[in-house]
């Protein structure tokens, strides 16, 4: 069976191994060697932590040996964006500012996979403090789109969605701040689940914007986006955000169909900035669901709107505030980096302790979070604060509203995930800007705290998938994940392989 | 030095730093405890490490609720945790989680008793919750060490408005805030050990010929003693005086804030170097935390545990129990001690009597042990037992204070202790009329002078040959039984 192992989905994987089809150890070593002989070619690994996959496969196949319940995720071998605090290997959210730090603790998610029997591989690659969009941004090498080695993987969980397409995981688990899922499992042709803001808890996870940053699960098809989210979901005392509210079984209602299922339309995303197979792939995921006795009812999402301007530039409410709302908690959270109580120190004589800050974060920070340092800094000024920062929260204010508004008449809202297919590595890197606009669909979800899925919708004329995204009310996980595996039946557009696998 | 057509007014306005005595930190379970060998009450959250995440301490939101409600604040409905940034070593994230906007205490007062027995009431502008820094230790000259055990240490900071006039009403509002804090179990307010920090700020409206001149405001950082907090706005005020008349642009318009720190050493305030740019903390809203949410059930409930104020139970220890007023303001220090008081009574002992044990050999030793009358160990029973033992003649009042002691060192039952010791005054008639014998017999010229016509030399007499008898029993002598056998032999 070891020869197929690398098709089977987490789901399989776990079933293979609980009924003694497959051990841990085999699924293990499968799994290694599809990363020895992939990854030179994708580098979506950080660091590949072989002993302690070895390890913890061996202790699930002793587990089984003894009888002992399994888990339900035994054996699975699951990737870590490298923004998740592990206790073993290195945790390095893709910055030379971290790249020695070991952290002394876990985070909820992965303990809670632990617990489920999963196997960690290793840790994924990301932009740095996942800030970006491509995964270009990350602070040691760029990762590669397993559909075309010269194009991006998408961001910032680049490297765990590259991972899943590129089967050198069966699963893994990335953080979603403005898009960071569901932009690169659209680009790589895999699913993503960004669950709702304090769902999943956020201990371990380093932040960037922690008001809009969420774990969340990246997955082969929609059932084993839901048998992660199963197991990552629930309150946690030492998160305050998180939630206390029971989490339902999604997976066990998976495949039960939405009767009578309402799919919103949002207008404003289908503008001139949507590229034309992308529009054409939502709209026969519409009719097909229309198909599926759906119905399809219009909204308005006005502040989410998209605007072009004359000369073709794109604008957006939510983007600015967006922006301003992540870059001003991201000054602040990563102002600990000093040099001094974490990170690189720099090695050239300081004059005094701010000239040894300054050095320190000059050499230890990439551009882009410098940059997002400085304006964040800048918004959060005396004198702009109400310009900017009260601002963007009165917007955001007005975004969830229209949401709340939306789904008084819809289940879900179907639209694009991303306003393009995966774009050429070094296109997009010299403006900064237009890198925002990758996640022009994706970050109203966020700055509402809304469950945002994106799953495949197809494949472009140039070989490169297109995803789709259903958003979909607080808490509602389920409603999403069994509206996508409606399409995902119905259509048969589901696991799909880049050619690297094929 | 004031210049006798110049009308000068001191406005000082106050910011305490009280640091809360609660089992754990404001937002980790690390031990909040003083002295520690350094850096050994931390963990990933106190040092601000990557991924980790701030959890409130309900019981310091308490506290600091019961001192507002003590202040007379309003606590309202909905408030809220901030993010104050700048950069220190001392700060593990660079950033301190405190209330900007919406605090857990505003607009209150407090009544501060004065020396002379008035009541100044200063108004209290807000009270928030934060975290505490960490300590800089400078004890090696190549390095700089950072102590972390205090890192995230629950600190109220209550603001006071600008409402006293002088170094003694600063210093008497410090004193009134110290023994509230301590009295709700907030703090314990010790100031060596750094819990309790001063910030006064201190100008002058300086009136001549009808013009109001307003000097710079001017804020002294981090001082942590009543004699410095007195003794920097005393220094202040003649500071700012002198700076004015020599330099009449010296004033609020044209110099705004200051800066300056004391030195305990010249006793005198000391300018700070203004940084080029004023200091911007760029404060948001910490979305690591949620929003605290405070129902009239919780808020009533904790104004259920406020028990008697200082001021309320000072006035009823004077009416009730018939007090002097030096008497109930020494043992109103703190909650325990009048508790100690109002137990003992309930049990039927006389208050005066209690009093004065607790202010007599109490106090002593409270000072000899730096603690309060309470924490000298005495319960309640027993202070019963010893104030009815002495009313009742049953020892005197020397052996009471003997048995005070001994009960303090090493506890026990009062009446098996004086039975031990043999302090249990002696009524045996024959062993009292045999000293009475002695003491007369020894003491001729006095017995003669007892029976004299002049009250006067008759009373000195009497007197001296009370004290002959009660040194022969060794005190053990009851002394009314005494002065009954020695008027009885005299023939009086
Ligand atoms: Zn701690």
């Amino acid at each position: 069976m070891s020869h197929n192992v690398l098709d089977l989905s987490a789901l399989e994987l776990r079933e293979a191994v609980a009924s003694g089809e497959l051990t841990a150890g085999e699924a293990v070593e499968a799994y290694l060697d599809a990363i020895e002989r992939r990854e030179p070619h994708l580098r979506a690994y950080n660091e590949v932590l072989a002993d302690e996959a070895r390890a913890q496969a061996d202790q699930v196949d002793a587990q089984r040996r003894d009888g002992l319940p399994m888990g339900p995720l035994a054996g699975v071998p699951v990737a870590l964006k490298d923004n998740l605090c592990t206790p073993f290997g290195h945790t390095t959210c893709s910055s030379k500012m971290l790249a020695d730090f070991r952290a002394p603790y876990t985070a909820t998610a992965v303990a809670k996979l632990r617990q489920a029997g999963a196997v960690i591989l290793g840790k994924t690659n990301l932009d740095e403090f996942a800030m970006g969009s491509s995964t270009e941004n990350s602070g040691f090498a760029p990762t590669c789109n397993p559909w075309d080695p010269k194009r991006v993987p998408g961001g910032s969980s680049g490297g765990s969605a590259a991972a899943v397409a590129a089967r050198t995981c069966a699963a893994a688990l990335g953080s979603d701040t403005g898009g960071s899922i569901r932009q690169p499992a659209a680009f790589c042709g895999v699913v993503g689940l960004k669950p709702t803001y304090g769902r999943v808890s956020r201990f371990g996870l380093v932040a960037y914007g922690s008001s809009l940053d969420q774990i969340g699960p990246l997955g082969r098809d929609v059932a084993d986006a839901a048998l992660l989210a199963d197991v990552i979901s629930g309150y946690d005392p030492k998160d305050s955000t998180s939630i206390d509210r029971p989490v339902g079984d999604f997976l066990a209602g998976l495949d039960r169909p939405v009767h009578n299922l309402r799919v919103g339309w949002p207008g404003e995303f289908f503008s001139d900035a949507l590229d034309g197979e992308i529009r054409s792939a939502i709209e026969k995921a519409r009719d097909l669901y229309k198909e599926l006795g759906a119905t399809i009812v219009d909204v308005s999402l006005p502040h989410s709107r998209i605007d072009t301007d004359a000369a073709g530039n794109l604008s957006s409410y939510a983007v600015a505030c967006y922006y301003i709302v992540a870059m001003a908690e991201a000054s602040s959270n990563l102002a600990r980096y000093d040099g001094v109580h974490y990170g690189h120190r720099t090695d050239r004589p300081c004059d005094d302790i701010l000239d040894l800050y300054s050095r320190s974060r000059a050499e230890g920070l990439g551009e882009e979070v410098k940059r997002r340092i400085m304006l964040g800094t800048y918004t959060l000024s005396a004198g702009y604060y109400d310009a900017y920062y009260h601002k963007a929260l009165k917007v955001r204010r007005l975004i969830k509203n229209d949401f709340d508004r939306a789904f008084e008449q819809c289940d879900v809202l179907l639209c694009p995930t991303t306003p393009t297919t995966a774009f050429a590595l070094g296109e997009k890197t010299a403006d900064p800007l237009t890198m925002y606009l990758a996640d022009i669909y994706t970050i109203s979800v966020n700055l509402a705290g809304l469950p945002g899925l994106s799953l495949p919708a197809g494949v472009s004329a140039a070989g490169l998938p297109i995803g789709m995204q259903l958003i979909g009310p607080v808490f509602r996980e389920d409603l999403l994940l069994r509206a996508g595996r409606m399409f995902e039946k119905a259509s048969g557009i589901s696991r799909l392989a880049p050619p690297m696998v094929q | 030095m004031v210049e006798s057509h110049d009308i000068v007014k001191p406005i000082i306005g106050l910011e305490i730093h009280v640091e809360l005595a609660t089992a754990t930190k404001m937002f980790c379970r690390c031990r909040n405890h003083f002295g520690d060998p350094p850096n050994t009450n931390v963990c990933p959250v106190c040092i601000g490490m990557p991924g980790v995440l701030p959890v409130m301490n309900r019981v310091a939101v308490e506290l600091s609720m019961k001192v507002g409600l003590a202040l007379n604040c309003t606590v309202p409905d909905f408030t809220k945790w901030d993010r104050k940034s700048y950069y220190y070593p001392d700060l593990p994230k660079n950033y301190q989680i405190s209330q900007y906007d919406l605090p857990l205490n505003v607009d209150g007062h407090i009544e501060v008793p004065l020396a002379d027995g008035s009541i100044k009431k200063v108004r209290i502008l807000r009270a928030h919750l934060e975290e505490d820094a960490g300590k800089n230790v400078h004890d090696n000259p190549a390095h700089t060490g950072v102590d972390l055990n205090r890192a995230g240490v629950p600190l109220l900071e209550i603001v006071s408005q600008p409402d006293m006039n002088s170094p003694e009403e600063a210093g008497a509002y410090g004193r009134a805030m110290q023994r509230l804090v301590r009295w709700l179990g907030a703090s314990e307010a010790n100031m060596q050990m750094g819990h309790m920090r001063f910030e006064p700020n201190i100008n002058l409206h300086i009136t001549r010929g009808g013009v109001t001149y307003k000097t710079p405001i001017v804020e002294v950082k981090n001082l942590n003693s009543f004699r410095s907090l007195e003794g920097a706005v005393a220094y202040e005020i003649n500071r700012q005086y002198s700076e004015w008349l020599g330099n009449p642009d010296y004033t609020l318009d044209k110099c705004g804030k200051q800066n300056r720190g004391w030195d305990d050493v010249r006793l005198q305030t000391v300018f700070q170097r203004e940084k080029e740019e004023a200091h911007d903390y760029r404060y948001f809203p910490e979305p690591d935390l949620v929003p605290v949410l405070v129902d009239a059930e919780w808020r009533e409930r904790l104004r259920g545990q406020i028990v008697e104020l200082p001021l309320a139970r000072r006035a009823r220890y004077m009416g009730e129990y018939g007090l002097t007023f030096k008497e109930a303001d020494a043992l109103t220090q703190d909650a325990p001690t009048g508790d100690l008081l109002d137990a003992a009574v309930a049990a039927g002992a006389d208050a005066k009597r209690c009093t004065n044990l607790l202010l007599g050999r109490g106090a002593a030793i409270a000072n000899e042990r730096g603690c309060s009358i309470a924490e000298v160990g005495l319960s309640a029973g027993q202070l019963t037992d010893l104030a009815k033992m002495t009313d009742a003649g049953e020892i005197n009042a020397t052996a009471a204070a003997k048995l005070f002691d001994k009960l303090a060192a090493e506890g026990g039952s009062p009446r098996e202790l004086a039975q031990a010791e043999g302090l249990l005054a002696v009524r045996d008639e024959s062993a009292l009329a045999a000293w009475v014998e002695e003491a007369v017999s020894a003491n001729a010229q006095a017995a003669d002078d007892a029976r004299s016509e002049d009250p006067k030399k008759r009373k000195k007499a009497f007197g001296f040959l009370m004290g002959q008898v009660m040194q022969r029993s060794k005190g053990a002598a009851a002394p009314a039984a005494v002065q009954k056998l020695l008027q009885e032999k005299l023939g009086l």
